[in-house]
């Protein structure tokens, strides 16, 4: 059960900035809200952004921009995101529940709280994008993701370069909308390759070796053996750790294989 | 027969209310200034309450009352929704010193609101002695930790326990010398399987809401498959005279067994006994989960020989069953894992089937549509798959040569006689419409995935034979029409519209001259409840009779206001008119309404009950087509079949859905919900997050047909339809699986994990 | 806090519990067609429109929908019972409780997505879950709905 004292809607990121500093323990900033009951929280103010415009979709210097307020489900939906990077956007999110939950759920929510299991922050790591903070200004996802959540930030948006490349995305789940019990992405420009693997269980991380792999032409199942060997896995209600290793290497080989057959085409 | 509503599509009658969202269900009607009731639950997974600080939980603003073990009735009773004396053993209190499981009742809070509820559940002290509790069901059985200690513990009658042994029930049935048939036996094969406790996860949780009336008598409106088993067990266990309960069933969102037991009731009851004020208990889903009831887990061991020609010559099965914390449902679930499933080999064979039921320091297990059986099939069926296999025989085949014959006696299934069965021609048809001659045993899709096919068979009961009890009474008012009085709980199921659609077809009427009350028992006549697949079989009969003795009573009143001879009376539905003479005729109207005018009224009502001797089984045939990809070990079911005898449909439309959520909830169970417990006790899977019962995406188009049969002794020919269907799918899939893939999985779920690493 | 929700066109200038979800909001005050099935945003069951679109509303923050319009199975009852016979003459509804979701979800699909094939339309509706059909029965009424589209002779948007 969670409690809000106040709840409040600023009107500039100044202002939300300022509310969340009064006391960044007492504050919470609202994302899609979706798990916000399933947590014991007491806020004392809730900080809601949604009357700030950051449900924006643009492509802007260079880069497909995605705010804060960006549902999962414009992800799905928008021109913009579904023809690029071969749709591995909307792919990610698509199994998530149902359509009324990724009209709530965010890309804000979604990319901060970095959930072992999100599927999107697996996608985007893949595809090196960078997220914009109001005070930390942009950083790499990769590193953003490797960095404990603190909650003296705010999220503002996500960017990915708008360079073209080529990606695919991959999971398992046990019911067709759970969780993943396993996912990978991969991505290729120029034939220098990104791949990343999510849900296992812990946050989505890059698998260096299984990229090096692909940038040297050692091929797709190199690629997955090497993801396999290099990052840890673990067990939990969905899976042990030994089951996702060999779902590493396969769903790896699988990405990385329809990336080049998309590359051919 | 020339049938005009009984074998037809008849919409449900409320099924315009239903999907208009309209407040019919018990959450929608709770009066205002309703208390609200919260259940502070035990953490520990055994324990003894060593005291318990309430004092400044009292004292928040707006509570009205905080109870605990000391201030409840010390009278044990059970939960389970069966008839008096039940089989299940009195093992409860409402409140009790000690707890036997993570979500055991510690307090009972009640209040203005829910925040000010949450505020005193959350200042409530409770201080336990934490005892080690017993989790693992296979060693429960004579282990030094014990569930029950209570001196107050109480049986109606002996199931074969012993308190002291953490054994609820135990027990054999056996018919022939089983060790030296299997001795005999060319082929023997020999397999155990593990099911698990699924939830039944309707999705209206439990709730009740209770107030005094003008009599001061205890109203408890709530939803229930059991109205008139919930107002005994109510009474007794707040030790009142059962004139002062009265019962109300509304709509309910679902049942599938589990509001068979009592979960909810007594707490906002016991609340308004107390304060006298109305109140009122929702369940949250985790409560649903966590402190309700489930199917019972089991570990069955099946033993089966057979001749080379493939006659099968004995049949030996053990099943253990975790009954949880408490004892409700347990000596009886047990009984259908073999006397559902032995009979249909047990033709020329041997058979011997025995079990034991155990305590544990887990949920309570209870009521879930299938009932025992469902366990029973996934082991008695996988081991008919793998004897097909070693004797090198079509499953198919091996079915068709061992299914027992109508007119014979069945020894496997309380000596009782086969009256109807087309379970030969389900086989038969089912094979054809998935293709079983071209898929058999798999097909290659591409390089890493390949399709398989499996079948099982099945057979449920309908009702329990001489013990489920129906009355119903069909009422003509002043206007010509009628009201049907039953005390079934429609459910969702559509039993309203179904008696009323036998009733119609039995007064020759439109349906819309029939009104259905719902169950009140106060008004309604008295009922066992909906389940154990009666409602069609026992309760349409208890239609079949008070209809037409309506008739009768309807046309000898027409043959006194026309002066004619009563057999010269002829009832047509509309009106009563002289055989010989059919100029001569009074209209229903008419009639109905100088029945209740002036001199020589009488208000024509009639009431039946029924009670069958028997139990007919309903049979059917379940074919299962996956996908698997052998790299990952995903697995898809692309295509069911289900042929089902359930005697004549009465509503093909209600029938086909039944049959179709039936198997949907057969598939979630054998592949994807998995209940499971932490090392201290406290169930991990109690969300929709982390149960997963099938979404669209997970399920192909089920398809469904009907073989009917005519049973002699149900109404129309109907048998039932309920349970039956939920049976096929775990033991049709796991064969599917091996076919594809070459992994037997014994052990439910069927996961990728288990799959890809055996 | 103070807030000014329009329900089905009505509005409502309440004062509510800061940590009021939609659905608590919309049950109070009479919308009963909302139903509450899960605590982890999981089944569909509480599905309404806010500004036409179909969201969660047991996740939804009352408080966001301030300034907003919702919409409830209430509001758009003659649609909804238009498709509904499609769903009673299956007898795919059965116990009901997570028709008026469903429902709401059946008809925001329809605006949304033009001829949609039947993996989108299961897509679509994957998160609205059913314990009694197995949802042959859900889709047999889709189909028959979309194939006769009778919001175009009734003359609705």
């Amino acid at each position: 059960m969670y409690t809000i004292k106040s709840y409040v809607f600023p009107e500039t990121l100044a202002e939300a900035d300022e509310l969340l500093h009064r006391d960044i323990r007492a504050a919470a900033v609202l994302g899609g809200c979706c798990w916000l009951k399933l947590g014991c929280r007491r806020i004392s103010r809730a900080i809601d952004l949604t009357r700030l415009s950051l449900d924006q979709i643009e492509v802007k210097d260079g880069c497909l921009e995605l705010g804060a307020c960006v549902t999962l489900h414009q992800l799905e939906t928008h021109p913009a995101v579904t023809s690029r990077f071969d749709g591995i956007l909307g792919e990610s999110v698509s199994h998530i529940v149902g359509v009324p939950f990724r009209n709530c759920a965010t890309v804000g929510g979604s990319v901060f709280s970095r959930f072992g299991f999100s599927d999107l922050t697996c996608a985007l790591l893949a595809l090196d994008a960078t997220v914009v903070l109001y005070r930390g200004g942009e950083i790499p996802l990769d590193r953003f993701m490797a960095s404990p959540i603190a909650f003296d930030d705010i999220l503002l948006k996500v960017r990915i370069r708008d360079d073209g490349r080529q990606a695919a995305y991959q999971s398992v789940r046990r019911s067709t909308t759970d969780f993943p019990t396993l996912a990978a992405a991969v991505s290729c420009l120029n034939g220098q390759w990104t791949v990343s693997v999510g849900a296992r269980p812990a946050r989505a991380v890059r698998a260096e070796g299984a990229a090096a792999c692909l940038n040297e032409g050692k091929g797709a199942a190199a690629a997955g053996q090497a993801a396999a060997e290099e990052l840890t896995y673990g067990t939990d209600l969905r899976a042990g750790a030994d089951y996702r290793k060999k779902l590493a290497a396969v769903l790896v080989r699988r990405a990385a294989e329809q990336c080049m057959e998309e590359n051919k085409g | 027969m020339n049938l005009r509503y009984v074998n037809q599509a008849v919409p449900k009658l409320d099924g315009a209310a239903l999907t208009g969202g309209k407040g019919v269900y018990t959450e929608d009607m709770v009066p205002r200034d309703c208390l609200v009731v919260q259940v502070l639950r035990s953490p520990h997974a055994h324990a003894r309450i060593k005291s318990i600080r309430k004092d400044a939980a009292s004292r928040v603003p707006g509570i009205a009352c905080i109870l605990t073990w000391e201030d409840v009735p010390q009278i044990r009773y059970t939960l389970a929704g069966q008839s008096y004396p039940e089989p299940s053993p009195y093992d409860r209190y409402i409140l009790e010193r000690t707890v036997r499981y993570v979500g055991d009742p510690v307090a009972i809070v009640a209040g203005r609101d829910k925040d000010c509820v949450a505020k005193a559940m959350r200042m409530i002290q409770v201080k336990y002695d934490i005892l080690e509790p017993v989790l693992d069901f296979e060693t429960a059985l004579d282990n030094p930790i014990v569930v029950h200690s209570e001196d107050d513990y109480f049986h109606h009658f002996d199931i074969g326990g012993d308190q002291k042994r953490n054994l609820v029930s135990s027990g054999c049935d056996a018919d022939g010398d089983v060790d030296a048939a299997l001795a005999s036996c060319d082929v023997v094969v020999e397999g155990t399987y593990y099911t698990k406790a699924n939830a039944q996860a309707m999705m209206e949780t439990f709730r009740t809401y209770t107030y005094l009336d003008h009599n001061r008598r205890l109203n408890v409106v709530t939803s229930t498959q059991v109205p008139f088993h919930c107002r005994r067990t109510i009474a007794r266990a707040l030790g009142l005279p059962k004139n002062m309960v009265r019962v109300v069933k509304p709509r309910i969102g679902g049942g599938f067994g589990a509001k068979q037991t009592l979960v909810s009731e007594l707490f906002p009851a016991i609340v308004t006994l107390r304060t006298g004020k109305p109140a009122k208990i929702v369940y949250t889903r985790k409560e649903s989960f966590q402190a309700s009831n489930s199917r019972h887990q089991m570990r069955v061991h099946v033993k089966v020989g057979a001749m080379k020609d493939g006659t099968i010559k004995a049949v030996d099965m053990h099943a253990l069953s975790n009954a949880g914390a408490y004892g409700e449902h347990a000596s009886t679930t047990i009984g259908l894992a073999g006397h559902k499933t032995i009979p249909l080999y047990a033709r020329q064979a041997a058979f011997r089937f025995s079990w034991d039921v155990v305590y544990t320091n887990t949920m309570a297990a209870g009521a879930y549509r299938g009932y025992g059986a469902t366990q029973g099939c996934f082991a008695m069926e996988s081991a008919m798959n793998e004897l097909a296999e070693q004797l090198h025989m079509d499953p198919a085949q091996l079915r068709l040569m061992n299914l027992p014959h109508v007119g014979e006696n069945m020894a496997a299934y309380y000596n009782e006689p086969l009256t109807s069965c087309k379970l030969p021609q389900c086989i038969e048809r089912g094979m054809e419409l998935i293709g079983w001659k071209e898929k058999y045993p798999c097909v290659k899709v591409d390089d890493h995935r390949v399709r398989g096919v499996g079948m099982a068979v099945t057979m449920q009961g309908s009702g329990i034979s001489a013990i489920d009890t129906a009355s119903v009474t069909i009422k003509l008012n002043d206007d010509g029409y009628y009201t049907l009085m039953i005390g079934a709980t429609d459910m969702g199921t559509g039993c309203d519209t179904i008696l009323a659609q036998m009733a119609a077809e039995i007064l020759n009427c439109p349906m819309e001259r029939i009104t259905v009350d719902g169950v009140d028992t106060d008004h309604s006549p008295f009922d066992t409840g909906s389940y154990a697949s009666s409602t069609t079989y026992v309760t349409g009969m208890a239609v079949v009779k008070a209809c037409t003795e309506l008739n009768e009573k309807i046309a000898n009143q027409g043959a006194r206001r026309l002066n004619i001879h009563p057999e010269r009376a002829e009832f047509d539905g509309d009106k009563v008119y002289d055989r010989t003479n059919p100029e001569t005729s009074i209209t229903l109207d008419k009639l109905a309404q100088d029945l209740v005018v002036g001199e020589g009224t009488q208000w024509l009502t009639a009431t039946a009950s029924h009670c069958s001797p028997t139990s007919p089984p309903p049979f059917m045939a379940g074919f299962a087509e996956v996908e698997v990809d052998l790299e990952t070990g995903e697995t898809k079911v692309v295509d069911y079949v289900g042929v089902v005898d359930c005697g004549t449909v009465i509503n093909k439309n209600l029938a086909r859905v039944q049959a179709e959520g039936g198997i949907a909830q057969g598939i979630g169970m054998a592949l994807l919900e998995d209940i499971n417990y932490d090392p201290k006790g406290q169930m991990v899977n109690s969300t929709f997050m982390t149960y997963k019962i099938p979404c669209r995406t997970d399920l192909p188009e089920i398809r469904v047909e009907f073989q009917e049969s005519y049973e002699p002794n149900g109404p129309f020919g109907a048998k039932s339809i309920g349970e039956v269907v939920i049976n096929t799918p775990s033991p049709a899939i796991a064969q599917a699986v091996y076919n594809a893939t070459g992994v037997r999985v014994r052990s439910l779920p069927i996961t990728a994990e288990k799959i890809l690493m055996g | 806090m103070k807030v000014k929700i329009t329900v089905n066109g009505m509005l409502y200038n309440k004062h509510i519990p800061n940590d009021m979800m939609l659905l608590e909001f919309l049950r109070k005050y009479g919308y009963v067609s909302v139903k509450r099935g899960c605590d982890t945003s999981n089944c569909g069951l509480c599905t309404v429109w806010v500004e036409g679109k179909p969201v969660l509303s047991c996740s939804y923050p009352a408080a966001r929908a301030d300034g907003l319009n919702v919409t409830t199975l209430e509001g758009v009852k003659e649609e909804a019972a238009s498709f509904g016979r499609y769903m009673t003459a299956q007898g795919a509804e059965q116990c009901g409780y997570c028709s008026p979701g469903f429902i709401m979800a059946v008809l925001a699909m329809r605006r949304e997505l033009t001829d949609p094939t039947e993996e989108e339309i299961s897509n679509y509706l994957a998160g609205n879950l059913c314990r009694c059909s197995g949802y042959a029965g859900q889709t047999r009424a889709l189909r028959a709905w979309l194939n006769d589209k009778p919001w175009e002779k009734e003359g609705q948007a």
